[in-house]
């Protein structure tokens, strides 16, 4: 159990992780990269939910289940975002964000 | 200092090392690893939290499923050797100002709030109630959002096959590019 530990301490570990993930959205060029920021956000929201959960309202289930959805939600969209940069790559050759910059229009 | 108080530093330092790693790294395949270290101790802070059923979703789905789907796709788009150029100086200075702030922000927010907890028994978590829950129609059921997940999920199957499938107009539009 999570005895001795402060509910404020999981909130900053999040607020860190968090904080790096935006930092690698906004300097990555490479957009699997970009994906692996977009990752770290989502996982450190899900800590969030689940310490607000155990420590505010160990009674009730909602940031437990809210968790699962989200990782649902990550696991659909890598999955679509992995084959459209495979199909990005095929038609530029490249997965840098700054030379696709053409659309089908 | 007890032993939770140890297994939780251990966990939070390596969270913290490598999820800068992981934006940091210059080599895309090591960036992948430093990730996957972040997902595999993110677990060990869900079993502390004591929901062991979303710590085995966490090591089975991010760290089996999501991790592994990148570093095929690395493989199959860049160079494993290839080091990146690092970022202009001004865009390195300027995004770790801008997140370094809204860090400090969140934190101090957060350290000045007085959080105040139920005094309610805690709910033991097993897979029995996380089985009825989910499958439930009563007021603490979980079955739209369920439903709605499945669907998404499916939807999310097929578009990235279709999406990811070979030929058709990805070809004649590579051949319009090239002409150009």
């Amino acid at each position: 159990m999570s005895t001795g530990i402060p509910v404020q301490y999981f909130l900053i570990l999040a607020t860190i992780m968090f904080f790096a993930g935006v930092y690698g959205f906004l300097t990555r060029r490479n957009l699997i990269t970009i994906l692996m920021s977009v990752e770290l956000i989502l996982n450190s929201v899900n800590i969030n939910f689940l310490a607000f959960n155990r420590y505010l309202y160990p009674h009730k289930l909602e940031g437990m289940f809210f968790s699962l959805f989200v990782i649902a939600v990550a696991a659909c969209e890598a999955a679509v975002a992995i084959a459209i940069i495979i199909n990005i790559y095929r038609r530029f050759t490249t997965i840098n964000v700054e030379d696709v910059n053409e659309m089908k229009f | 200092m007890t032993a939770n108080q140890i297994m939780f530093i251990l966990f939070a330092l390596m969270i913290i090392v490598f999820s800068i790693l992981t934006v940091t790294s210059r080599k895309i395949l090591r960036a992948a690893t430093f990730l996957l270290f972040v997902l595999v101790s993110t677990s060990g802070l869900y079993f502390m939290l004591n929901y062991q059923f979303l710590a085995a979703i966490q090591l089975t789905l991010y760290a089996g499923g999501i991790v592994v789907l990148i570093i095929f796709s690395i493989l199959l788009t860049s160079h494993i050797n290839q080091k990146f150029e690092s970022p202009g100086l001004k865009k390195v200075i300027f995004s770790a100002l801008a997140s370094a702030a809204g860090a400090i922000l969140a934190i101090v927010t957060l350290l000045d709030y007085n959080f105040s907890a139920t005094t309610e028994a805690a709910k033991e978590v097993d897979m029995n109630l996380i089985g009825k829950s989910l499958l439930s129609v009563e007021y603490d059921g979980y079955i739209l959002p369920f439903e709605v997940i499945s669907i998404l999920l499916l939807a999310a199957m097929i578009g990235a096959i279709v999406i990811a499938k070979k030929g058709g107009p990805a070809k004649i539009q590579s051949t319009i590019l090239n002409k150009e």
